[in-house]
């Protein structure tokens, strides 16, 4: 079964196989800040070249308790439970959008803890549950 | 070994599948439809826009394995020269592409409501875009080129350099930080989906799995029925 031209095309394929897998390795590997969608405030406070005024993307989940209405816009933190940022934000906010779920922001920052957004996007977690045992789970914790 | 999947034998097998899958695929359809969309609870979160995901993940779930198997098939037919899984291959490819837009139709229209937008090109959902195009790469290979041989090779390739993809799309929601959710369901360990909502899906997938079944079954049904006409004309 396995004759020479066989050989030969296996060779030939496992060839392509691991060249593209090298290839797609070293583009995601410099694509790495690119692909990455926001960053956590933790991030933030460690990066050094942390570029002011230029549009990026943070994420984590906005501190209970911490959104504050006025007139003309929102504010909120967002915590990774190890550091903060304040949040101030005018628009209209997604439905998902609430104190203790996931949030990612879009904007700029104007220093290391207060984020000017420009939009808010809501991040929804992996768990799937109906309110009845939300609410069960809610009483067991208290 | 191979013997088995010549096609002559095959053939009085695909319309005996066909017509056993046709008889119960609407039974089942209804009963994944009541169940997905009538007795599964709304989410604690979303509320009713989680009925999206009992077509959404399914379709995505299928993309995923069509191009999985149509890369195995291409590596199997480019070594061995098994004729038959060209075939087979052509018959798969398109019904990956229709799960791989639904997956992403679905999702956008998921997006929209929860997340607040239609469309972020995070790893999740570029990866995706990315299967969208291997698939559409692969098809035009198959529509645009005239020697068989050829068509072999150019699939094969763009089969193999596609299914890199594959493991990229699953895991990147672990590697990155991405808008889109992680996996709820796991292979291994506790899934974090509630039961009463896992039943449904599960009973969507099946109901995708006979439905990709049946087209994949009539395509390569014609697929066959055009060898022999083109045998017949031969002699």
């Amino acid at each position: 079964m396995l004759n020479k031209k066989v050989k030969k095309r296996i060779i030939f394929l496992t060839f392509i196989f691991l060249l593209s897998i090298v290839v797609v390795f070293f583009i995601l590997n410099s694509l790495n800040k690119n692909i990455v969608y926001f960053s956590s405030p933790t991030e933030i406070k460690q990066r050094e070249d942390i570029p002011f005024e230029k549009a990026m993307r943070i994420g984590g989940m906005v501190k209970k308790g911490s959104i504050t209405i006025s007139q003309k816009n929102i504010q909120f933190i967002v915590t990774d439970f190890e550091n903060e940022i304040l949040v101030s934000y005018s628009g209209t906010v997604p439905n998902l959008f609430a104190e203790g779920k996931g949030v990612v922001v879009e904007g700029s920052l104007s220093d290391k803890n207060f984020f000017i957004a420009s939009r808010i996007l809501a991040k929804h977690d992996e768990n799937y549950m109906p309110p009845e045992i939300k609410e069960i789970i809610e009483k067991n914790v208290k | 070994m191979f013997k088995f999947f010549s096609s002559s034998n095959v053939y009085s097998l695909i319309q005996k599948l066909i017509n056993f899958i046709n008889s119960i695929f609407f039974l089942i359809l209804i009963i994944g439809l009541t169940f997905a969309l009538h007795l599964s609870p709304p989410d604690y979160v979303q509320g009713d826009s989680v009925r999206i995901m009992y077509v959404h993940v399914p379709a995505a779930w299928l993309a995923l394995a069509c191009f999985s198997s149509i890369t195995f098939l291409s590596i199997l037919n480019f070594i061995f020269k098994i004729r038959n899984f060209y075939f087979i291959n052509k018959s798969i490819a398109p019904i990956g592409l229709l799960f791989t837009c639904l997956a992403i139709i679905t999702g956008s229209l998921w997006g929209q409501p929860t997340w607040g937008t239609w469309w972020v090109w995070d790893a999740r959902l570029t990866s995706m875009f990315v299967l969208m195009l291997f698939y559409v790469f692969y098809i035009l290979a198959f529509k645009l080129l005239r020697k068989e041989e050829l068509i072999i090779k150019v699939s094969s390739i763009i089969a193999i350099i596609g299914s890199i993809n594959i493991p990229i799309i699953k895991y990147s929601v672990e590697w990155w930080t991405t808008l889109h959710q992680p996996a709820s369901i796991k292979i291994i360990g506790s899934s974090s989906i509630h039961p009463a909502m896992l039943l449904p899906l599960l009973v969507m997938l099946l109901v995708f799995l006979l439905y990709g079944a049946l087209i994949f079954l009539m395509k390569y049904k014609t697929e066959i029925i055009r060898i022999k006409k083109k045998n017949l004309k031969r002699l």
